[in-house]
């Protein structure tokens, strides 16, 4: 992989751009649906690929192609240095300089910032046969069977994993390769009673099939799905609300790129201008830590090779620092923090978090909803990318989950909207539960339950 | 047509794919090229060029698929694909039957993107820039994005079929954000087609206009409503609502696994009379258009709801054979990389006969859902939730001040069932469909419609 990106590196200069960052990638996957007992597909690929970043002067471009002969490279260059002409200059542009010689097979001094022990490869993996995570898939489908008469079926089990190896390279001396494997599986159970269906979701996610317990996927789906039958209307009113873990990382999620420094430099974040100040209750506290061993979004350097590492975002209340990658961090007169973002080699590098790690406090579920008194349990939330601004932080999302009467669960709710805004809600924040979970929606986040203290909740 | 696959690959893919058994094989070619750029704060930025080709083979066997795909389109990869994906299969080999093509005629391409000068791509996001800006002093920000898209396409199965399809998109979105003190709103507008740059001959700068003119509206806006009311959808892209409440479950592998609350429901009275539906796939130059589906089957024009009864789900062919119809023409995949499954393409309520005004006038106290944000369904519950990025009260058969923030929620047997008016203006937008982790482009249309009540989320109790 590195020669591959080196040599792409290597192309773009030759094409005209005076510097060039190339990151290449190469992965294998497979994926198994299940549903009614029996596999309903089977898939099996590799991808690779390579994106190059180019710089002429103030102006920067990228391509990315599929095609790695030497022809097919050469083209690549040609099309990075052709898209950087039409750019405007902007007089941040620039490739990342190399904090230090990162990888750790390429000799000479070790560096001290690369994290030696980071170890994101589960060799179960390729020990686990087709038909072994085959059985997985059906063992979700059947433990959610299994979990409750009422509950019908499901939509599909879904088991998948990946393996990959990425290499970044650049004119300016960065060369970064690691390795990094992931697995999760999910299934939509659905609930029939009172006349309606119900869904209900379970998931879970490690770095190989070893770590997934499928029983407990199924039974959390069925559980989910039965707990909503006979779901009716809240009133609409101010009160009381319990995100669960799935949820309040949704949340986070969110929370997490409004802190990116790119949002923040345009004017299109609700935390600009607010460094340095109040912005949660102190019950509130997240990290972005992109060293974390079981994090999804772990690596040992970002997605333009610079080292990650752990940030406190939010604590004591205040907003601590934004995420930075090379050019916001030069447009901002500071460093990146390693929060340069990538998707893969199909697209350019962007500022955004890595794992986001909520701390956890005192209380147990239960503590929440006693602590809550009467309110609202939402367990599930819809509508994320339609209902929230991103400028003001302003949302109203879906919502289903329980009420809560004398600090317990009571009867099901569903069709009501939860609505706030992002920096409201974290100052009314009034407890993190003492449990937290990975969740991967729409990000990489690691959060208890959170009780906020109140939201306008609307329904009948 | 197509020189993505020669007839002798295909045909020896086919062949290995089939080598262990199985009742149906298929490789699925793609050549795309895509060019993507942005203006913001009046600088062209993040130019993006790519490039890729590679290919999907599936075999079907006992009820099972077997897919593998690859980066690149060498016979060696494809028949490395054909290899992964008979790898599970050790029953006896099976026999594709002879290729016969298939002549297809794409959609009519003017003026091809790749074409035209890169420069005047930069101007145009220029014209968007000033245009939108100039609308107002009150516009802070404001960001344009060009994209072009072009995918060749080749499919070829084991039932003889080789056919093909050359598909051009071309799409431009603007957002503005508008500033008051310490007021913010954004508007947002997009043009695309299945068509080449001649799509943008037409003022295209008018959109940059229409998203600044509804970030300066919402200025004023006061809070959103919450509580059950009649709500008036605006036409075009209010034809989402439509596509997530209903075209959603009528989608058949929902239906097929009891996962869509249309399950068993066809030839029912669904709506009123006065609605009727059709998906679209053959709309001349329409976003969601396409010549043939990723499955190789002709796109045709299905009416899914006549007069206000269900008459037709869409199909893939898998699930068509499996309910012994033929295959409507939406076997749609994101890329090479993904199967086929049953997806919209253009969808929309046909016209009706009120006109707008008359719709709004019978409505006492309501909300009027100019445009959306997007929305998102559970097919199998039927519930859904709707953004709303434009929206006012309705004050005695008025539309009276903007709001902001409002979300509409509701389950879509009743809503759809509560629709009392269908207006007789329409039109179409464009949107990007997710589903399985796969993105199509989809059309969405409609005119003025009437829900007689409908959970609108706002904060003002």
């Amino acid at each position: 992989m590195i020669e591959l990106a080196r040599r792409a590196v290597e192309a773009t200069v030759a094409a005209g751009a005076g510097d060039a960052e190339a990151y290449a990638s190469e992965d294998a996957e497979r994926e198994v649906r299940a549903h009614g007992g029996a596999v309903e597909s089977l898939t099996a690929a590799t991808r690779r690929g390579v994106g190059v970043r180019a710089w002429i002067g103030k102006r920067a471009g990228y391509a990315y192609g599929t095609d790695l002969s030497d022809a097919g490279i050469r083209a690549l260059a040609a099309r990075a240095a052709e898209t950087a002409r039409i750019a405007d200059e902007d007089e941040f542009a620039g490739p990342p300089e190399p904090p230090l010689r990162l990888s750790p097979d390429i000799g000479g001094e070790s560096a001290p910032e690369w994290p030696e022990a980071l170890d994101l490869s589960d060799a179960s993996i390729g020990e686990w046969s087709a038909d072994r995570v085959a059985e997985l898939a059906l063992r979700i489908e059947r433990a959610a069977l299994e979990a409750d008469p009422r509950v019908a079926g499901v939509e599909q089990a879904v088991y998948a994993d990946s393996a990959e190896r990425i290499a970044i390279v650049s004119s300016t001396g960065i060369e970064a390769e690691y390795e990094r494997t992931g697995c999760y599986g999910y299934t939509q159970a659905l609930a029939e009673g009172e006349g309606a269906r119900e869904t209900g979701l379970g998931f879970g996610l490690g770095l190989g099939p070893a770590a997934l317990d499928a029983a407990e996927i199924g039974r959390e789906a069925a559980a989910r799905a039965t707990e909503m039958i006979g779901a009716g209307k809240p009133a609409s009113r101010g009160c009381p609300v319990v995100l669960d873990a799935t949820v309040a990382a949704s949340f986070v999620a969110l929370i997490g790129r409004a802190l990116g420094a790119d949002a923040v430099q345009r004017g299109r974040s609700p935390f600009a201008g607010l460094a340095g100040d109040a912005v949660a209750d102190e019950a509130f506290v997240v990290h972005d830590d992109g060293l974390d061993p079981a994090g999804p979004a772990s690596s040992p350097v970002d997605g333009e090779g610079t080292p990650r590492r752990r940030l406190a975002l939010v604590e004591a209340g205040t907003l601590r620092t934004f995420l930075y990658d090379t050019y916001t961090g030069r447009r901002a007169g500071t460093s990146s923090t390693g929060s340069a973002g990538r998707a893969g080699y199909r697209s350019q590098p962007s500022v955004g978090a890595s794992n986001l790690l909520v701390a956890t406090g005192d209380l147990d579920l239960e503590g929440l909803l006693a602590e809550a008194g009467d309110g609202v349990f939402v367990t599930d939330v819809a509508g994320l990318h339609s209902g929230v601004n991103p400028v003001t932080g302003a949302f109203s999302v879906g919502a289903s989950g329980l009420a809560i009467r004398a600090g317990e669960t009571a009867e099901p709710l569903r069709e009501f909207t939860i609505a706030s805004d992002l920096v409201s809600m974290l100052k009314a924040v009034r407890a993190a539960g003492s449990v937290a979970r990975w969740v991967p929606f729409g990000g990489s986040v690691r959060t208890p339950p959170l009780l906020i203290g109140e939201m306008t909740v609307a329904g009948s | 047509m197509n020189e993505l696959i020669e007839p002798e690959v295909a045909e020896r893919v086919l062949r290995r794919a089939l080598a262990g058994g199985g009742e149906f094989a298929e490789v699925f070619c793609e050549r795309g090229a895509r060019l993507t750029l942005a203006i913001d704060e009046s600088r062209i930025e993040s130019v993006q060029s790519g490039a890729s080709a590679g290919a999907g083979v599936r075999v079907l066997s006992g009820g099972t698929t077997y897919f593998a795909h690859v980066d690149g389109l060498d016979p060696d990869d494809l028949v490395w694909a054909a290899g992964e994906a008979a790898a599970a299969l050790h029953a006896g080999s099976a026999e594709p039957r002879p290729l016969r093509t298939e002549a297809v005629t794409p959609q009519p391409i003017e003026l091809r993107p790749a074409d035209v000068p890169a420069e005047r791509k930069a101007e145009l996001l220029r014209e968007l820039d000033s245009r939108g800006r100039s609308a107002g002093s009150e516009i802070s920000e404001l960001t344009a994005s060009y994209a072009e898209v072009r995918r060749e396409i080749a499919v070829a199965n084991s039932d003889g079929l080789l056919s093909g399809d050359d598909r051009t998109r071309v799409r431009i979105g603007v957002q503005a954000v508008a500033r008051r003190g310490g007021e913010v709103q954004t508007g947002s507008e997009t043009l695309g087609g299945h068509r080449g740059f001649e799509l943008l001959e037409d003022d295209p700068g008018a959109i940059a206009e229409a998203a600044a003119g509804k970030a300066l509206t919402l200025l004023d806006a006061g809070a959103a409503p919450a509580g059950s009311m009649p709500v008036v959808i605006g036409g075009g892209f209010g034809g989402v609502l439509f596509h997530e409440m209903t075209g959603h479950g009528l989608e058949a592998d929902h239906v097929q696994k009891g996962a869509s609350v249309y399950a068993g429901k066809l030839g029912a009275q669904v709506a009123q009379p006065l609605l009727t539906a059709y998906d679209d796939g053959r709309m001349p130059n329409e976003w969601g258009s396409d010549s043939i589906d990723d499955e190789g089957a002709p796109t045709r024009k299905t009416m899914v709801i006549e007069d206000g009864r269900l008459v037709s789900f869409l199909y893939d062919r898998l699930t068509a054979a499996r309910d012994g119809v033929a295959p409507t023409g939406n076997g749609r995949r994101e890329s090479f990389r993904h199967l086929p499954v049953p997806r919209m393409t253009n969808t929309y309520i046909a016209p009706g006969d009120a006109e707008p005004e008359a719709i709004v006038a019978e409505v006492e106290k309501g909300f009027y859902a100019a445009s959306f944000a997007g929305g998102q369904v559970d097919p199998a519950t039927g519930d859904f939730v709707f953004g709303v990025s434009e929206g006012y009260l309705i004050e005695g058969g008025r539309v009276t001040r903007p709001c902001r923030g409002a979300t509409l929620i509701g389950n879509c047997l009743e809503a759809l069932l509560a629709i009392d008016a269908v207006g007789n203006d329409f039109e179409m937008k464009t949107g990007v469909c997710g589903k399985a982790g796969q993105k199509v482009p989809v059309g969405t249309g409609q005119g003025h419609v009437r829900v007689r009540a409908m959970t609108v989320g706002g904060t003002e109790l």
